[in-house]
């Protein structure tokens, strides 16, 4: 059976700020998936051997991987923020106000941003 | 009535979305800004460290779930972006996004499993 499908436009999010936020959200997989594949390709160097690795780590430093890195890192950052700001609707009714959701998801952020930052130094 | 494969891939998708909420900035700050500007020592991601990490079984565990769920969570999004581009979704743009998820995630789990 063939049913009619109405048409969308490609660019209907660009008539109103709301939508055009809702892109940039939903851009954040683009560099998440991006990102996952990076750090792929960086576990099968360092299963192949130091040179191909140091190889590896030395591309992150080249201008273009560091602005791509910053974009994600806004990106994702905003993804973050917009996952626990719609907590209090994703989570299943708890008896809870909205905010102490919203807040306690933040904080979980920066606790979890702390520790591997901690984590990560030599 | 056939049962949907919708929870699976939308607990993957909840899944790879909390844990990207809560590491994702942190996780390429450090590996993409702060290790390659030099505002932490490049031995943070050294071969010796991060060869220990990855033989270590939490950091086996911890390199799989980063990269499969990101990738599940990105994927999963991605193939509804689609849609709303305009392009109708099928079942087989359905299954090439979810396999390249799955594919990465089986060559994550393999490369940890050889690394020793």
């Amino acid at each position: 059976m063939k049913t009619y499908r109405r048409p969308v436009s490609a660019t209907w999010w660009r008539r109103n700020p709301y939508y055009v936020w809702y892109m940039v959200r939903e851009a954040s997989c683009v560099v998440l998936t991006l990102y996952a594949l990076t750090l792929l390709v960086g576990v099968a160097r360092l299963a192949q051997s130091e040179v191909r690795y140091e190889d590896w780590l030395e591309r992150l430093s080249r201008p273009w991987a560091i602005a791509y890195h910053v974009l994600a890192f806004l990106l994702v950052a905003y993804h973050a923020w917009t996952w626990f700001r719609i907590m209090p609707k994703t989570l299943p009714r708890v008896p809870v106000p909205d905010k102490a959701i919203v807040v306690a998801g933040v904080a979980a952020i920066g606790v979890c941003s702390m520790l591997l930052w901690w984590a990560a130094r030599p | 009535m056939k049962r949907s494969n919708k929870p699976i891939f939308w607990s993957l998708f909840g899944a790879g979305g909390m844990l990207s909420a809560l590491i994702g900035p942190v996780l390429i700050f450090i590996t993409g800004i702060a290790v390659p500007l030099g505002l932490i020592p490049r031995e943070a991601m050294g071969y010796e460290r991060m060869r220990l990490f990855a033989q270590n079984g939490f950091g086996k565990v911890a390199i799989v779930l980063v990269i499969g769920l990101f990738l599940f969570h990105g994927l999963h999004r991605m193939y509804h972006g689609v849609h709303d581009f305009g392009i109708h979704v099928t079942p087989a743009m359905k299954a090439a996004f979810h396999g390249v998820a799955l594919l990465g995630t089986l060559a994550a789990v393999y490369l940890v499993s050889v690394i020793g």
